[in-house]
């Protein structure tokens, strides 16, 4: 009895560990203004954006939704901006969908684009009806950011979770063919 | 005794890939449309605990997770205080859940909870999922997520997940009000039409 008791309490405990993933406090977002307001924002609705999502051009898409004020995609921006920078060159496009709201544009996005010098191609998107177009993302996507796509002309993966960058550069390598 | 304990051995392990897999599939999805809700018992900002069998009165309930921090609850904030007004008198309150952990999101303590609530004058319960263990079981995975629920004679049935309306940014713009019209339809004891909504919110804090 005293086994099957252990083997129980062995068991149960198990299905209790859920891998989670700490994330520090909130980067601190500086807001610095010099250059801010010569940014050019493309915003797009998502008619406008979905042919980014389904392009058959032999490249790899890594398309990442996030926002300024959402600190999980804050942190895990420079590992996006890592992998445009060393992947570019072997047919890799990073795009980061920014989902800010437009009365930031200004006060926000533009003057953290320019803090933190992002190469990376950037899209607004700006779309209310979002019960419409997450679906269209993707199908099991809660709406939760951060989010990401990475496709191919064959393959297409979504991740509702944040990335260190081994686990993104991991999940890219699974398609460069 | 080598048999009993080998067939112990045996049903254990059955059981543990079983109760695993069980833990894994509720993890994952949380509640769906038609599933009872398990109550819950949880700190309110005044100090008191609430949990749904406290509402005798109450037909059903407007499951809110939501949070200080995040943008797209913070946006809702007056809305959801305007469901309360509405719905609580005619048996289906709100009830507001912070899923975050505080150590991740400080704004979202005890603390600032009850001083959101004081500045926006909020009239429901603002609850702290301290071990952070029911929106798990609800499967809510942002803020602002929206459960409203049920009071049957089974339990209390979920019949609407997702979000408030389809215009976060502009309240006057909204074309439909997902939430009003599922309390509406039961209210009036038809079928809730539109049962899942998706939007955009912030990923709650683990």
């Amino acid at each position: 009895m005293k086994v099957y008791v252990l083997l129980l309490v062995i068991l149960f405990s198990a299905c209790k560990q859920e891998e989670v993933q700490k994330l520090d406090a909130d980067p601190v977002v500086v807001i610095e203004k010099s250059n801010a307001k010569d940014i050019d924002l493309t915003v797009y609705n998502f008619n406008e954006l979905e042919p980014l999502l389904n392009k058959k051009d032999g490249k790899v898409y890594v398309i990442n939704f996030w926002a300024t004020w959402c600190a999980p995609c804050v942190k895990e921006l420079p590992y996006f901006e890592t992998l445009n920078e060393e992947y570019k060159n072997i047919n890799v496009d990073v795009v980061l969908v920014s989902l800010d709201f437009p009365k930031q544009y200004d006060t926000k996005l533009k003057p953290f684009i320019t803090k933190h010098k992002l190469k990376s191609r950037i899209v607004v998107l700006n779309d209310v009806d979002s019960n419409t177009w997450i679906p269209k993302v993707d199908k099991d996507w809660t709406g939760a950011i951060p989010a990401t796509i990475i496709y191919n002309n064959s393959k297409r993966t979504f991740y509702e979770k944040s990335f260190n960058l081994e686990e993104l550069k991991l999940e890219v390598n699974k398609f460069i063919e | 005794m080598k048999k009993g304990i080998k067939l112990m051995l045996l049903t254990a392990i059955v059981f543990g890939v079983w109760s695993f897999t069980k833990a894994e599939e509720k993890g994952d999805n949380g509640y769906k449309v038609g599933d009872e809700v398990t109550d819950f018992r949880l700190e309110n900002i005044d100090g008191r605990m609430v949990s749904m069998e406290d509402f005798n009165e109450a037909k059903g309930f407007i499951i809110t997770f939501t949070c200080n921090t995040c943008p797209y609850a913070v946006a809702y904030e007056d809305r959801v205080e305007g469901l309360n007004k509405m719905y609580a008198k005619k048996g289906y309150p709100v009830i507001a859940i912070m899923p975050n952990n505080i150590e991740v999101k400080p704004g979202d303590n005890m603390g600032a909870m009850q001083e959101r609530a004081k500045e926006k004058g909020f009239t429901f319960p603002y609850l702290m999922d301290e071990d952070q263990s029911v929106y798990p079981q609800f499967g809510a995975t942002k803020t602002p997520h929206i459960y409203v629920v049920q009071k049957m004679n089974n339990g209390n049935i979920v019949k609407y997940i997702g979000a408030i309306d389809d215009n976060y940014q502009n309240a006057d713009q909204v074309k439909n009000k997902y939430v009003e019209d599922a309390v509406n339809a039961l209210l009036v004891g038809k079928e809730v039409d539109v049962t899942e909504t998706k939007a955009i919110g912030c990923s709650i804090k683990v």
